[in-house]
């Protein structure tokens, strides 16, 4: 059997997509019972500026380090970096009119309709975007007249679109009695297709890699893509795949809840391993269900309404290389049916059981990365710290475990862990936001080992009452010398 | 304390999630008749 | 709380009468907490979910209240609920939530 895979490459990407935080599935729900909720959610929103300047979305694509941020003055939205750019080191930022042109981009259905002046402006946006390719340009089109979206709007069943508030454009229903072709529900999966190929687009543009290279992509997105006979059916890998030309692609999408991304890592590596594909991508695309989610929390404590991004990730698995990170295949942390849904038993199958495997222990790993939900969003809804909650319980099991000192516990949690900073975008904070800074302290001989662990709430789907979650540890390679 | 009482269990996914809270209530002699896990993110 | 939630012990407190129903919580955000609580006793305060207006008045109790700890045994407590001894503040839970309790009855 060949060595351990590597993480060659990474992306993060954040959309900003306030006009659409209107379809987030808490927003859709509220706003038609009340009347002053919609222009209370206007007012609240952010502008492309603030959310470039916001400092875990900094922190998100790569300019800032998890550490500047335990340091940055609170509350981040009253703080912003000065002069920040939405060009990171590991992704970048991307406007909502930018967005729109990727979108219909994405649109092989005539599922978009954007006015013609509209179509127009996403155009030039698109004209030497980076990541645009000509097949984007062609599937622009001329637009539809306002008559037109109008009337879809008012008798088809269409969704508005709006930019800034303001009309620009429609989005159409495919059945009329399938609620998996709703309008709502093909805007969500489109929104992520869109954001999912831009992801993969940088992934591509970061290794130096051609999309005819790419061998075999995994989504591990939060939609469900199919009709009433297949609801959920898939594939968004392949549906990305096409829409990067990554002709020499196929690919399939890999679900588990919130620790999807490591159980795509997981699986994506073990195919790499075996010598299946000699290259392979996961990716998760943005989620519009969770947009506005906690609005209400938002409200209430007159701060802007942050769950206006759509996040993604993308990750370039291949043979060791002898430079990248390394995915330790052999300190899987797994839940297992049996594991139980107490804290102490999951903690344990997710971050003792793996890291004994390699002669580490909780307080020897240099990094535990979980999930990293962004405290500022939800604590003012009082839905706690993630993070920081989990941190405390992984202390709480070093302390139970003789590890370390009660005392101990707030420098276990400084030194191991990290503040959240990831959009609450459901996967994507599953710990691996943070892999692109570990494996920039890897390559600068700054860290050797960071345990990647994400847990997934599986009852919300009613099907068990089990809780989920999966992680992996991610290892400086070897093959480095010590300090290169 | 739990005579004659029907008993819900609310837990959360990171806190005590709702397994949890009723497998320990059972033990206790509760008569826990629900039990659902919040999940806030 | 979520809509579903609410709805659901709604619906458990008309079938199994308000006076037999306890309610117990496992989050350890304190203030989310005492929302969840509020909600359960007097009303859902974001006015958002059906339990809106509505005054329930359920016994609401933290499965790691303090005083609770003697009707749990000690070794189901210590496998399954030991961890968080170390990190909440279980007595400042309680104290809200007694205060609530209190008020309520």
């Amino acid at each position: 059997m060949s060595a351990n895979p590597v993480v060659k490459q990474y992306a993060y990407l954040l959309v900003h997509t306030s006009d659409f935080v209107r379809y987030g599935s808490k927003p859709i729900r509220e706003i038609p019972k009340s009347q002053e909720l919609g222009p209370a959610i206007t007012a609240h929103l952010r502008n492309f500026a603030q959310v470039v300047a916001y400092p875990p979305n900094q922190v998100f694509i790569g300019n800032l380090h998890p550490e500047d941020l335990a340091a940055w003055p609170e509350p981040w939205w009253q703080h912003p970096v000065e002069q920040a750019s939405p060009v990171g080191k590991y992704g970048e930022i991307v406007d909502q009119e930018t967005f729109y042109g990727y979108l219909k981009a994405a649109d092989g259905f005539d599922l978009v309709y954007l006015t013609p002046g509209f179509t127009a402006r996403v155009r030039e946006r698109l004209q030497g975007h980076h990541l645009s390719i000509p097949e984007d340009m062609d599937n622009l089109g001329p637009g539809v007249e306002m008559d037109k979206i109008k009337h879809a709007i008012e008798a088809e069943g269409s969704l508005p679109l709006f930019h800034q508030d303001e009309l620009i454009g429609s989005f159409q229903r495919h059945h009329d009695e399938d609620a998996s072709l709703s309008a709502h529900v093909l805007m969500e999966n489109l929104m992520t297709k869109a954001s999912g190929a831009m992801v993969v687009r940088l992934l591509l543009e970061r290794a130096g890699m051609t999309p005819e290279q790419g061998r075999y992509l995994i989504s591990c997105s939060e939609e469900a893509v199919g009709d009433r006979y297949n609801r959920g059916g898939g594939s968004m890998a392949k549906a990305v795949g096409d829409m990067c030309r990554m002709v020499n692609s196929t690919g399939a999408d890999t679900k588990a809840f919130c620790a999807g991304p490591i159980y795509a890592l997981v699986h994506g590596g073990g195919l790499v391993k075996a010598e299946v594909f000699e290259n392979l991508v996961v990716f998760g695309g943005g989620c519009l269900a969770k947009l506005g989610m906690k609005y209400s929390g938002h409200l209430k404590h007159d701060m802007p309404i942050l769950e206006d991004v759509l996040g993604g990730i993308a990750f370039l698995l291949t043979p060791d290389d002898g430079v990248s990170p390394v995915l330790r295949l052999d300190a899987v942390g797994l839940h297992t049916v049996g594991a139980g849904s107490s804290q102490q038993e999951i903690l344990k199958t997710l971050a003792v059981i793996p890291l004994e495997k390699l002669g580490l222990g909780l307080t020897t790993v240099d990094k535990i990365s979980t999930e990293l939900h962004n405290p500022e969003v939800t604590v003012p809804q009082g839905s706690g710290n993630v993070p920081l909650n989990n941190y405390k319980l992984l202390a709480a099991l070093a302390i139970m475990r003789g590890e370390i000192k009660r005392e101990e516990l707030n420098e276990f949690i400084a030194t191991r862990g990290m503040p959240g900073f990831s959009p609450t975008q459901g996967h994507v904070p599953a710990a691996v936001p943070y892999l692109g800074h570990a494996a920039e302290a890897m390559a600068q001989g700054r860290m050797n080992t960071a345990l990647l662990m994400a847990k997934g709430s599986l009852f919300l789907g009613r099907m068990s009452q089990l809780s989920d979650g999966m992680s992996v540890l991610l290892e400086r390679n070897p093959a480095r010398k010590a300090g290169s | 304390m739990f005579e004659g009482k029907y008993v819900v269990a609310l837990g959360e996914r990171d806190g005590v999630p709702g397994p949890v809270i009723a497998e320990v209530l059972r033990a206790a002699g509760a008569n826990v008749i629900a039990m659902v896990t919040e999940c806030f993110v | 709380m979520d809509a579903e939630n609410q709805s659901t012990i709604m619906r458990l407190a008309e079938e199994y009468g308000r006076e037999n129903l306890m309610v117990f919580l496992g989050a350890t955000d304190v203030e989310g907490v005492e929302i969840s609580a509020e909600t359960l006793i007097a009303g859902d305060p974001s006015f958002a979910g059906p339990l809106a207006g509505v005054q329930l008045g359920l016994q609401v109790y933290h499965i790691l209240e303090p005083s609770l700890k003697r009707y749990i045994p000690p070794e189901v407590y210590q496998e399954r609920l030991g961890i968080f001894e170390v990190i909440v503040d279980a007595q400042r839970i309680e104290d809200s939530l007694s205060k609530m309790r209190n008020q309520a009855a």
